[in-house]
Parts: C-alpha cells; structure tokens; sequence
C-alpha cells in the first residue's frame, strides 16, 4: 500500500509530546483567559477566572509531568505507519469537506454525495450499490427525524426547490 | 414501605402501551449500537436523543436508557461470534466467548452472556429500587460544601481507579473542567474564555463532546486498524438455552461475586470496563477451572458480562440520587434530564416521583424484554456485522452529524464535533482516557458552583471543606481514592515477597 518502506512512521514517543505539549497550550490559553476575566476576589466573591485559573495551572502542571514521563520511559514504538495514517485522513478531509459545505448545501445533498463518495472510492461497489444506500439513508433519516420525531435537519437550495 | 407502593405505580406508568413500545424500539436500536463498531452505548444515546425531545421525559428517559441496556447487551455478540468487542466493556467476554465458538459452543456461550447480563442488571436495579431513595434522603440535608465534597470523592476516584497513568487522567479531567468553564460564568454573569467569539457563548454541550470524542474517534481509529470480520455461525435454539441455563446455577458463587464488584464499580465511576476486567480476573484467580480460563470456560463468560452489566446498571445510582452520573453514558442520560426540564440529583424522588419510579420499574422490564430480544434475535444482529465497513463507515459518520447539529441546530456544532473527533483519536492513541473528561464537562459547571459557593460561606477558608465530620469524611474518602495507586505500590514495596 504505502510507496515508501512499509512499516515505517512517527514515533510514539514523537507524537505523544507533540500531543502534551498541545494541552499545555491549551492549558496556557485557559490561564490567560482567566486571568482577563480576574481571578482574584470582587464584591460578590471569587471572579470569574478564579476557578478555571486554576484549572489551567493544573493542565499546564500535569502535562509538564506527563511529558516528562513520556521522554524518559516512553513508548519507543510506531505511533502508526504512514499507510494507516493516510487511511485516516482519507476519512478526515473528505468529512471536513462534508461539514464544511453543509450550511450552504443542506444535509441531505452533502450526504448523499458524502456517502456515496465513501463506498465508490474506498469500498469499489457497483454505482447501482451506490445509489441506493446514498439515497436511501437520506429519505430514511427525513422520515425518521423529521416527519416521525419533527426535528428539523438543515436544507439547502434544492430541498428549497422540491418545497420539502 | 412506601417505596414498594411507588414502585408499583412505577410499573404502572412503564406498562403503559406507549411505554413499552419505545422499550422495545430502544432495546433494538441499542443492540445494533452496541454490536456496530464505531457506535456505542454514550454517543449512541447522544446521537438520538434529539429524537426524545417532543416525548413526556417519562417516556424519553424510558426508550434512553433501554437503547443503553441493548448496548450493554449487544457488545457481548460481537465479542463472542467475531472476537471484535463492540463495546469496550465487553473486551474481557472475548477470552473466553470467542474460544468457545470456535468449539462450536456459540450458543452456550450466547446464553449464557445474555444470562449473566440479565442477572447482573437485576441485582443492580433491585439494589437502586433499595438504596436510591435512602441516598436520596440524605443527600437533600447535602449544603454546597458537602456537594462539592461528593464531586470531589467522584472526580478522585477517576484518577485512583482508572488504568490509565494518573496525570493522564487529572490532565484529561482538567481539559474537561476547562472546556465546561468556557462562556456565561453563571455566577456573576461574566463572560470568560470566549476570546469575543459568539459561538463560544453558550460554552461547549458535552453532547456533541461524546458524539466526537466516541463516534468519529472511534471510526477513525477502526479505519487505522483496518476492520476484517471472520465469525463464527450464530444460532440458538431452545434447547441449548435450557441445557445452559440447567448449568448455570453452579456458578452462583462467581455471579454473585460479579454482581457486587459491578455495583461497586459502577457506583464510584469506575464504570462497566474495569468491572469486567476486574471480575474477570478474580473468577480466574479463585475458580477451580481458573487453570482453563481463556480456552472457553462458562464461567470467564458468566464474570465479566455479570460484572459489566451491573456497573452500568448501577451506575444509574448516584445520576438519580446525587446528580453525579457514575459512566458516560449515565452522564448523557443526565445530560438528558436537563434538556427535558427537570433538575437531576435528590429533589427528583420528592417532585418527580413518577418519573424517578417509571423510570426504576422499566429498568426491570427493559432488561427483561432484552433479554428475551438478544435470545430470539442474535442471528439478525449477527448479520448486521457482516455488512462492509466502508458502508457502515460513512452512514454512522452522517448519523454522528445529524445527532450534533439537532441538539442545538447549528452547523458549527458539526464543525466541532468533527474537532473533537480528532482530539479523540490522538488522546486515545497516547492513551488519555476520554470518560473524565466527558464527565467534567457535564459536571463543570455545577462543581465550580458548589466550590465558590462554600468559599463565600466560608470566607475563602479551604477549612469549609473539613468543617464538619460528614464533609470531612467524604474529602478525606476523596484522597484516600486520588492517592490509591500510590498507596498500593508503597504498601506493596514493604511487603516484596507478597508481590504476584
């Protein structure tokens, strides 16, 4: 599958820092935040900081530690090979594409094409395979959520167009 | 005696006609999310909850908690006829349940899951029906400095229990307690960390936290794994049902010991995983047959899906009398309640009795009617596995985005969802374990609340939180479950010849 040599990746060890440095950020971003909220004492008490303050101090405290510990007796491993990686993301951006134009096409329309674009390019069945679950499991969810359960899904143009 | 007169109105409101219909459709649909990969019990119950909101929360909670009870039943088909574990809890059922299908006992080994599921939720239900309304009573005399106090003990044990590295899992919780912390403080209605985005306002809904955090984490660590499914051939008749249940009673011992260790597990919010895995263990370790464990014994079948089934029922506990749900899904079902206007924790038992008592009593017939539905069915639900995954894949990632956008209508919620997806993957992968987070969301809020309302009582003196003996008591239960780990390795480093 992969071009390059098979069992080759990043290291477990490489992404589990960059992963607990990500939260330490995260946890940094937090104490910044509260602290423009104020985090010591007002007129009705702790401010609102005050509490995820220290919260943030925690994230930052454990994730010191954690990367620590993950350095020194780590996993050495393969974190993933490069080809189970590319199987991830060849599910990563197409759904991000799918919940990106969802506002303005609707659900159904970007479902169908979603769905239909996973099962010819990654399962190879047959378009008649195809049509039928893309289009099935759209009607049955309009069915289900809307006509039976009345929660409302968003449309798009052509939902507009069939005066769904 | 009161609460048998309650009981009975209970099965008087869950035997209503509508009742039992969505018992069943929830029983349904919970085993096919229990037996699908990529769908379990928490974002199953997220993905349909939007459905329960035109219902009476009666029934609504109703057909929840029976697609969380089909959950817990379906898991153990996959792990027995495909060695797959459809759900997490049930990983342990495979040592012993796939060995004995490839003998060609499949529907022993069915039954005898199914069984022991039945009569783990049982004893589970019949201690709730007992101990809920007791803890309920207490807990209305609970100020904030004791609430804060019971989260605290919740929260503790997560990090004591959990097999994951301590700071892993206080690093996880925090990330949690940030993200509920985010939007309205609801205090001095002052916003905070929304960095002037609108759509933070309102803060982060832990609903579709479980839907990414579960769902698309889930899919997208099966499409790294790459899913194969060779199983084996499902099919139950009458007779080998009987001839299972003659055989069952022999293990009473063990069942028995399961149902306690489930409880347990599921009260402190260890949750179903590790009760099945601890149950499993000790069966092995104090069982005769302990020696064939793992080759296809009855009874590594009996322990853990015994066990299993008891924490997840239990864990129904303290959502009911406290408000601190004991497993994800328990804090979906929570998530629920207040979605449908109701307040969780004790005050339930006292305003709304019909609700907490149907509620009860279905639990006795959904698990019933579950069990006779996985007996009759498990071939169908077999079937469901052997549809392709690049099928399954795409429908249960457009049911994930149908669940998160109707829970508040809004688009960006599928945006984050699909966020936090990602964030799921990489945290399982660098093993972080992802339910304290989730219940730090769904009890963010209200801890902070009963925190800072304790220091105001108390003039910012942590002393408020040792101030009388029961607050005292649960604090000092609290770090005795934070430091657990700790303790044990120093206990067993004094005593080097005990260690196994």
């Amino acid at each position: 599958m992969t071009t390059n040599s098979p069992h080759a990746g990043p290291t477990h060890k490489a992404v589990e820092a960059g992963v607990t440095l990500l939260i330490a950020l995260f946890g940094a971003i937090v104490v910044y935040g509260s602290i423009k909220a104020g985090i010591n004492w007002g007129a009705e008490g702790p401010r609102a900081g005050f509490f995820p303050f220290y919260i943030g101090i925690f994230i930052i405290a454990s994730s010191a530690i954690n990367l620590w510990n993950g350095l020194r007796d780590g996993d050495d491993g393969l974190f993933a090979e490069w080809g189970q990686l590319r199987q991830v993301l060849s599910v990563v951006i197409p759904t991000a594409i799918y919940v990106g134009v969802m506002p303005f096409t609707g659900l159904y329309l970007a479902s169908i094409i979603f769905i239909g674009w996973f099962m010819r390019w990654l399962g190879k069945y047959s378009w008649l395979v195809v049509t039928a679950v893309a289009l099935g499991m759209p009607i049955v969810t309009y069915l289900i959520f809307e006509r039976w359960f009345l929660v409302p899904l968003p449309k798009g143009p052509i939902e507009e167009w069939l005066g769904l | 005696m009161e609460e048998l007169v309650n009981l009975f109105h209970g099965f008087a409101v869950a035997l209503q006609p509508f009742n039992i219909m969505v018992m069943v459709l929830g029983i349904v649909l919970g085993v096919i999310i229990g037996v699908l990969p990529g769908l379990g019990g928490a974002n199953g119950v997220a993905i349909l909850l939007p459905l329960t909101f035109s219902m009476p929360p009666t029934s609504a909670i109703i057909m929840l908690s029976c697609i969380y009870w089909g959950a817990l039943f379906g898991g153990a088909i996959t792990s027995i006829l495909f060695n797959i574990p459809g759900e997490p809890w049930s990983v342990a059922t495979t040592f012993d349940g796939y060995p004995m299908a490839q003998k060609g006992k499949a529907g022993e080994a069915l039954t005898a899951a199914f069984t022991s599921s039945f009569v783990g939720a049982l004893f589970a239900v019949i201690m709730i029906t007992l101990v809920a309304p007791l803890v309920a009573s207490f807990a209305l005399r609970f100020g904030p400095a004791e609430k804060f106090a019971v989260y605290f003990l919740a929260f503790c044990s997560f990090v004591g229990l959990s097999k994951e590295p301590p700071f892993k899992t206080i690093a996880a919780m925090m990330i949690g307690f940030a993200l509920a912390a985010v939007g309205l403080d609801s205090i001095t209605g002052q916003l905070r960390l929304t960095f002037g985005s609108t759509e933070l306002l309102n803060g982060f809904d832990f609903l579709i936290a479980v839907i990414g955090l579960f769902g698309i984490g889930e899919i997208l660590l099966t499409m790294e794994e790459g899913l194969a499914f060779r199983g084996g051939k499902a099919k139950i008749d009458l007779r080998v049902v009987l001839q299972t249940w003659k055989e069952m009673p022999q293990y009473w011992v063990t069942s028995l010991r399961s149902c306690l260790i489930g409880c347990w597990m599921g009260i402190t919010p260890a949750g179903a995983t590790p009760a099945s895995f601890m149950s499993y263990g000790i069966a092995k370790r104090v069982s005769k047959n302990g020696h064939n464990f793992g080759k296809g014994e009855v009874e590594g079948v009996v322990a853990p899906e015994t066990a299993a089934h008891a924490a997840g029922t239990a864990a129904l506990l303290p959502m009911l009398s406290l408000g601190v749900p004991g497993s994800p899904t328990a804090a979906v079902l929570l998530g629920g309640l207040l979605i449908w206007g109701l307040q969780p924790g004790p005050m339930l038992f006292v305003e709304q009795k019909e609700f907490v008592w149907g509620l009860i009593a279905s639990m006795y017939l959904g698990n019933l009617v579950g069990l006779i539905v996985v007996l009759t069915c498990v071939p169908i639900f077999a079937a469901i596995l052997r549809v392709p995954f690049s099928i399954i894949a795409p429908l249960i990632l457009v049911l994930c985005a149908i669940g998160a956008y109707s829970v508040h209508s809004s688009t960006f919620d599928v945006v984050l969802m699909l966020v936090f997806g990602v964030v799921g993957y990489l945290l399982k992968k660098c093993n972080y374990p992802l339910a304290p987070l989730v219940l730090a969301i769904v009890l963010g809020d209200k801890a902070e609340e009963a925190f800072r309302q304790s220091l105001l009582g108390s003039q910012g003196s942590l002393g408020v939180f040792f101030s009388n003996s029961l607050v005292g008591t649960i604090m000092v239960l609290g770090l005795i479950a934070l430091f657990w780990s700790a303790i044990q390795e120093g206990y067993s480093r004094l005593r080097p010849h005990s260690v196994a």
